[in-house]
């Protein structure tokens, strides 16, 4: 143990004191002494000057152990409790001190910990109250998102940058049906987290509309918004409504994004065009026709007329009246056809809507109804409320005024449309009674609606009437209902299957704004990423190996966005060799019919736009890109990063750098190895867990990343 | 001698029986079928009248109507325009380009020979 200075110091002035206490009562008793007695003292005592020197050593020693004592009790002891305060206050949680001091110190040692104690329990009120409203935000953000997910109607959000951080499924199925490459991209490459929504929209278009609604804002406005049409590249036509996405501070004028409604209006003004026609072409042709007639008749009101003339006029006559009519019979066809009923329909499976029907006739009259669906994969287009209500009061007349027992449901396809039958059996009636049910209000009991059944059959477009199967002693009303083409069923599917809400979103967006500084300045944390893999039939692209599978996942703002993602089959067109199968999977029989890689690298090339591409040993994936530049006419000229390399800038020690040791030492688990898509994930995930590893040795920026994979020992390898 | 009256029309139909009227009437008839030969025959015949049809091929007679206004030496002869477009905005146009009446089909025939008339007259 150290001995503090002021301690020694305390003890050399004790002993100097006591040995000039000494030398002081040793002069006195020797100055009241005789000059013999003195001498004789002096005498005495000489030969025992050791003894005294050393009871003055020994008093001294017992003095400084006193000292010592007292000193480390009362001097040293708030020291050490500085130390341990000291660790208290670094401490992210304070432990009691395990402190030995007097009485004192111990006391303000507990109240030290008390307060460390209190400073904790709010620091920790404060935590918990940080996480409730980060928690409540996130609720909002989810409920948002889920509100979104269920509409609709299409929406997307950009922030002022116009770059999306919010979009719908609906949305998602309307870029789909924009998309140029709309099997191998399907839209993902338009949409997207973090993509520009000027890729499918002007950028003065949208300047401008949400220019005129900062105008309404300035002149306070309380909803502002901007409408416009616009035809996009693949030929549709949109309807997008713009409302701003303002600051939250009440009566700030700031707008930070906008929120865009999209309507598809191609078919409804395909549709409204086609009406146009017809009745610009019923208008003119029939004035035409009408104006030679009445000259015509006029003519022929002529008593003098000669006889030839007389024959012409009426000629004339005759052949406008016929030209009429075939006007009039065409123009019924076409409306027939191209016009659809406007009534808002619903796609429906024709399953449910049986079921409703048998729960709603079954739940009124009482009676039971069989259901008999010959063609399971039926979609109607219908108001199903309507047509319920009107099987439901047909069956209501049948058991009220024919007392029918039993009722069957049965539903069929009949050419262009469904047909959905409502089958008895009993005793005949008159086909003029039950078809004046038809223009009958339907009446249930005190509830009644002004609606006949008449009505609801012309709402779809359809038709209905009274059949009998004598043979069967059966009879039934056949409805003739629109069914939904099958495009139009893939996109009811698909808003189906797209369960719930994924990372459609992604608010931080807001905060970002798109930096002037090239990308290779930027961080490493706000770029936009491609992680991309490719399966391929060799090792050696140029000896003819080919590309058979591409497959891409995109990273934004630090988050993996596996909805976005891209997997693609490409036909090689050249035989798999059958040693790699084993390695990725892919047979002949699966790349057959799938589309040529001069059809897929455009559509990638789309989905990697603006974006850094990563790929594990992506020299190899690139040189396989590079090498159809020439075909496609596309440069693949991304930055391009390589977590290969930047695992080894990282780990420099490890041994192996292989994507499964990588993702191993990450903890990642690994799913589907070996398709391209797999890989790919997998190597999104290494590349968000390398950046932040790379921020800690200083790589923070594009360039310094590129950098810094230049020099390992693996880039100096060459394939 | 009785004034001149060309009637240009693609339909042969209006067109026997406007020729008719307006021979009975003691006008001199001329005929065209289209707007270019409308348009040659107005330079080389220059008609007192020109019943002019809208829609015809070749040239629309909006078109013809323009033209002849253009033309100095032209701008003795009267059009009336005669059409199944029955818009507001299509009588507005015609007037607009310098016919000096319009009707819309179907038109009675007694009412055609009074608006002929009464245009000829304006001339004189």
């Amino acid at each position: 143990m150290k001995l503090d200075r002021r301690l020694l110091l305390a003890i050399g002035v004790i002993g100097l004191a006591t040995v000039v206490w000494l030398l002081l009562t040793i002069g006195l008793i020797a100055s009241t002494l005789a000059p013999a007695q003195r001498a004789l003292v002096a005498e005495q005592l000489a030969p025992r000057f050791v003894l005294i020197g050393m009871t003055w050593l020994f008093g001294l020693v017992a003095i400084g152990a006193t000292l010592r004592w007292l000193f480390r009790r009362y001097a040293s002891a708030p020291g050490r409790l500085l130390e341990q305060t000291q660790v208290l206050l670094a401490a992210p949680k304070a432990a009691p001190m395990n402190h030995h001091g007097t009485k004192e110190t111990r006391a303000l040692a507990e109240a030290i910990f008390q307060l460390a104690a209190q400073r904790d329990s709010l620091r920790e009120d404060v935590a918990t109250q940080i996480t409730n409203a980060n928690l409540g935000v996130q609720q909002e953000k989810n409920r948002l998102a889920a509100l979104m997910a269920e509409l609709t109607q299409s929406v997307v959000v950009c922030n002022l940058d116009g770059r999306i951080i919010l979009y719908n499924s609906r949305a998602r199925l309307q870029f789909k049906a924009l998309s140029q490459a709309p099997t191998l991209a399907g839209g993902a490459e338009l949409i997207g987290i973090g993509r520009s929504i000027y890729a499918v929209f002007d950028r003065q278009l949208v300047a401008h509309a949400l220019e005129s609604v900062q105008q309404r804002l300035s002149r306070g406005a309380g909803s502002p918004s901007a409408q416009f049409v616009t035809t996009t590249q693949a030929g549709q036509l949109l309807k997008v409504q713009m409302a701003p996405v303002r600051n939250v501070d009440e009566g700030s004028a700031e707008i930070t994004g906008f929120v865009l409604m999209l309507d598809n209006v191609t078919r409804a003004f395909e549709e409204e065009h086609l009406r146009d026609q017809l009745l610009h072409g019923l208008t003119e042709g029939t004035r035409s026709s009408l104006a030679s007639i009445q000259a015509a008749v006029d003519m022929l009101a002529y008593p003098d007329l000669e006889e030839p003339m007389r024959e012409r006029f009426l000629a004339v006559v005759r052949e406008e009246v016929q030209s009429m009519s075939q006007r009039i019979n065409g123009m019924t066809q076409k409306a027939a056809q191209g016009l659809k009923a406007r009534w808002p329909m619903e796609e429906m499976l024709g399953s449910d809507v049986l079921l409703a029907a048998q729960r709603r006739i079954e739940a009124r009259t009482g009676r039971s109804v069989t259901l008999e669906n010959q063609d399971a994969s039926l979609w109607l287009r219908v108001d199903s409320f309507s047509l319920t209500q009107a099987l439901d009061y047909l069956a209501m007349r049948l058991v009220d005024e024919f007392d029918i027992k039993f009722f069957r449901l049965r539903l069929s396809a009949n050419g262009q449309r469904g047909q959905l039958d409502l089958i008895w059996s009993g005793q005949a009636m008159s086909t003029e009674t039950v078809m004046s049910w038809e223009m009958d209000a339907m009446r249930f009991g005190v509830e009644s609606t002004p609606l006949t059944v008449r009505d609801v059959v012309e709402r779809h477009g359809g038709e209905m009437w009274f059949e009998r199967e004598r043979v069967r002693h059966e009879a039934f009303f056949r409805f003739l209902l629109p069914l939904v083409s099958v495009q139009e069923q893939f996109e009811v599917l698909q808003n189906q299957s797209d369960e719930g809400r994924p990372e459609f979103y992604d608010f931080d967006l807001f905060q970002t704004t798109d930096q002037t500084s090239a990308l290779e300045d930027r961080l490493l944390g706000d770029l936009t990423y491609t992680v991309f893999d490719t399966e391929t039939t060799g090792l050696n692209p140029s000896e003819g190996d080919q590309i058979i599978q591409i497959g891409a996942a995109r990273c934004v703002n630090g988050k993996l966005l596996k909805q976005e993602s891209f997997e693609q089959l490409v036909d090689p067109e050249r035989l798999i060799p059958a040693v790699t199968i084993p390695i990725h999977g892919i047979t002949q029989e699966m790349v057959r019919g799938k589309p040529k890689i001069t059809a897929v690298l455009p559509a990638f090339h789309a989905f990697a736009q603006d974006t850094v591409l990563v790929a594990h040993n992506a020299a190899f994936d690139m040189r396989f890109l590079q090498l159809q530049e020439r075909n496609t006419g596309l440069k693949f000229d991304h930055p391009v990063l390589d977590t290969l390399l930047l695992s080894a800038v990282v780990h420099p020690n490890q041994e192996s750098h292989r994507l499964e040791a990588i993702a191993e030492r990450f903890n990642i688990t690994v799913l589907g190895r070996h398709t391209a898509l797999g890989d790919a994930l997998v190597t999104a995930e290494v590349w968000l867990r390398l950046i932040p590893l790379l921020q800690a040795l200083g790589i923070t920026t594009l360039r310094q990343a590129r950098e810094a994979a230049q020099k390992t020992y693996y880039a100096r390898l060459k394939y | 001698m009785s004034p001149t009256i060309l009637v240009a029309d693609d339909e042969p139909n209006i067109v026997i029986s406007l020729e008719y009227l307006l021979r009975r009437e003691g006008y001199t008839v001329l005929i065209a079928r289209d707007g270019q030969e409308a348009l040659d025959v107005i330079t080389r015949d220059k008609p007192d009248l020109v019943l002019l049809d809208v829609m015809m091929p070749k040239k629309t007679g909006f078109e013809v109507c323009q033209e002849v206004r253009a033309v100095e030496s032209l701008q003795g002869v009267r059009i009336l325009m005669l059409t199944a477009k029955g818009r507001d905005t299509d009588v507005a146009k015609g007037m607009a380009l310098g016919a000096d009446a319009y009707m819309t089909k179907p038109f009675a025939t007694r009412e055609l020979v009074e608006k002929v008339a009464e245009i000829l007259q304006r001339q004189a």
